[in-house]
C-alpha cells in the first residue's frame, strides 16, 4: 500500500504543483477559475485516452511514439508557460491594481485563459496517463491486495493534490510586491525544467545526441526518488544524472523567456498596452 | 528531420557510436534475463517485450530512463554510452518482483 501511495504521489505531484502555481499566478485574471477546471477535466479525459491507446502510441515511430509524444507535449507546455510569463510581465501589474474591477482587459484576459486551460490540461494529461495505467494494472491483476493498493493510490493522489494546494495557498500569502516575482520565477523554472525533460525524451529516442551522459551524478547527495529530489524534479526539472544536452535546453529556455519578459516589461511595450 | 541530421553531424562522436541490439522480456512481472551484460562506451538499443497482459513501466534511476510498455506490447529504448559498472532497473508498476541489473563491461 505504501509503495502504491508513493508511485501515485510522484505522478500527481508534478501536475499538482504546476496547477497550484498557475492558479496562483492567474488568480486575478477574469474567468480564470472556470478555465482552470475545464483544463483539469480535459486533462483527465486526455489521460484516460492516452492510457487506452498506450499500445498504439508505443508502436508509432518504430517503438518511439511515447518519447515523441512526451517531448511534443512538453515542448507545447514550455511555449505556453513562456507565453504566459511574458504576457504577465506586461499585464500583471495592471491586473493587480484593478483586482476588484470586472472587465479588465477581458479580451486579452480570455487569451490568457485559453493558455491557462492548455497548461493545466497538458500537465494533468501527461502525469495522469501513467497513474491511470498503473491503477488499471492493479485492478486487472489477479493477485490479492487490490483494496489496500487502491487505498494507497487514493492516499498518494490526495497527498499530491494537497501539496499543490499548499504551494497555491502559500503563494497567495506572499505580499503583492513580491507576488509577481515569486510566481513568474516559479513559472520560468517550470518551463526551463520541462525543456530539459523534453530533451531527455529526445535523447532516449536517439533523436538528439546526449553530449555528455551523464554530465554529473548527484544521486548520492540528492537522490531523485527522495522527497526533496522529487520536489526539485517537479519544480525545476532536477535530474540526478542529466545529459549535457538537457542543460543546453534548460539554459536556452531560461534565456529566451527572460529576454521576452524584459522586452514585454519595457516602458514602450507597457505604454502600448494601456 | 533535416535539423536532427544537422545536429548529429555537428557531434561526430555521438554519431559514430555503433548501435548494439539487446532484448529484455517481461513475464509474470519479472525480467528475463534479470542480469543483462552490455559493452561499455557504446550506445545500446534495447528492445523490451512485455508478455504480461498488464502494462509495465521500465524504470531506472541509475540509467536515467523511464518508459511504459503496454500489456502484450514492446518498446525500444536507447541507453548510454555507459561507463563500466552495474546499473539497477525495475518495473515501477510491480516493484516487488520486477527487478534486474544491467552489467556494463
Amino acid at each position: 500500500m505504501f509503495g502504491t501511495a508513493i508511485i501515485v504521489f510522484r505522478e500527481v505531484l508534478e501536475a499538482s504543483l504546476i496547477v497550484g502555481i498557475i492558479a496562483a499566478a492567474t488568480r486575478n485574471v477574469p474567468g480564470s477559475r472556470r478555465w482552470l477546471v475545464a483544463g483539469l477535466l480535459s486533462g483527465l479525459f486526455g489521460a484516460g485516452m492516452i492510457a487506452v491507446f498506450t499500445e498504439f502510441i508505443g508502436e508509432l515511430a518504430s517503438g518511439l511514439g511515447q518519447e515523441i509524444l512526451n517531448a511534443s507535449v512538453l515542448g507545447i507546455a514550455v511555449l505556453m508557460l513562456g507565453w504566459h510569463n511574458i504576457w504577465m510581465s506586461s499585464h500583471g501589474a495592471a491586473l493587480a491594481a484593478n483586482a476588484r474591477s470586472v472587465g479588465v482587459e477581458i479580451r486579452d484576459g480570455r487569451r490568457a485563459c485559453s493558455v491557462l486551460f492548455m497548461i493545466v490540461g497538458i500537465a494533468v494529461l501527461r502525469e495522469g496517463s501513467e497513474t491511470v495505467l498503473f491503477l488499471y494494472g492493479i485492478a486487472a491483476s489477479e493477485s490479492g491486495g487490490q483494496a489496500s493498493m487502491m487505498l494507497g493510490g487514493l492516499i498518494g493522489m490526495s497527498t499530491g493534490a494537497a501539496t499543490g494546494y499548499l504551494i497555491y495557498a502559500g503563494l497567495l500569502r506572499v505580499s503583492l510586491r513580491w507576488f509577481f516575482v515569486a510566481t513568474s520565477t516559479l513559472v520560468l523554472m517550470l518551463a526551463a525544467g520541462m525543456a530539459s525533460q523534453a530533451a531527455h525524451f529526445l535523447i532516449q529516442a536517439d533523436l538528439l545526441p546526449g553530449l555528455a551522459t551523464p554530465l554529473w551524478d548527484s544521486s548520492a547527495a540528492l537522490p531523485q526518488n527522495g522527497l526533496p529530489g522529487m520536489l526539485l524534479h517537479s519544480l525545476i526539472g532536477y535530474d540526478a544524472r542529466p545529459a549535457g544536452m538537457q542543460l543546453v535546453f534548460f539554459g536556452a529556455a531560461l534565456l529566451v523567456i527572460t529576454l521576452g519578459m524584459k522586452w514585454a516589461a519595457s516602458p514602450q511595450q507597457v505604454a502600448k498596452q494601456s | 528531420m533535416k535539423n536532427i541530421l544537422l545536429i548529429t553531424l555537428l557531434f561526430p562522436f555521438a554519431a559514430l557510436a555503433v548501435d548494439a541490439d539487446y532484448t529484455l522480456m517481461i513475464k509474470d512481472h519479472r525480467f528475463s534475463p534479470s542480469e543483462l551484460t552490455v559493452p561499455s562506451g557504446k550506445k545500446i538499443k534495447l528492445l523490451i517485450v512485455n508478455q504480461d497482459s498488464t502494462p509495465e513501466e521500465f524504470d531506472s534511476h541509475a540509467l536515467n530512463r523511464e518508459k511504459v510498455i503496454a500489456g502484450n506490447g514492446s518498446a525500444i529504448l536507447y541507453i548510454g554510452p555507459l561507463n563500466s559498472g552495474s546499473y539497477k532497473f525495475g518495473g515501477e508498476f510491480h516493484e516487488a518482483t520486477a527487478q534486474g541489473t544491467l552489467i556494463v563491461r
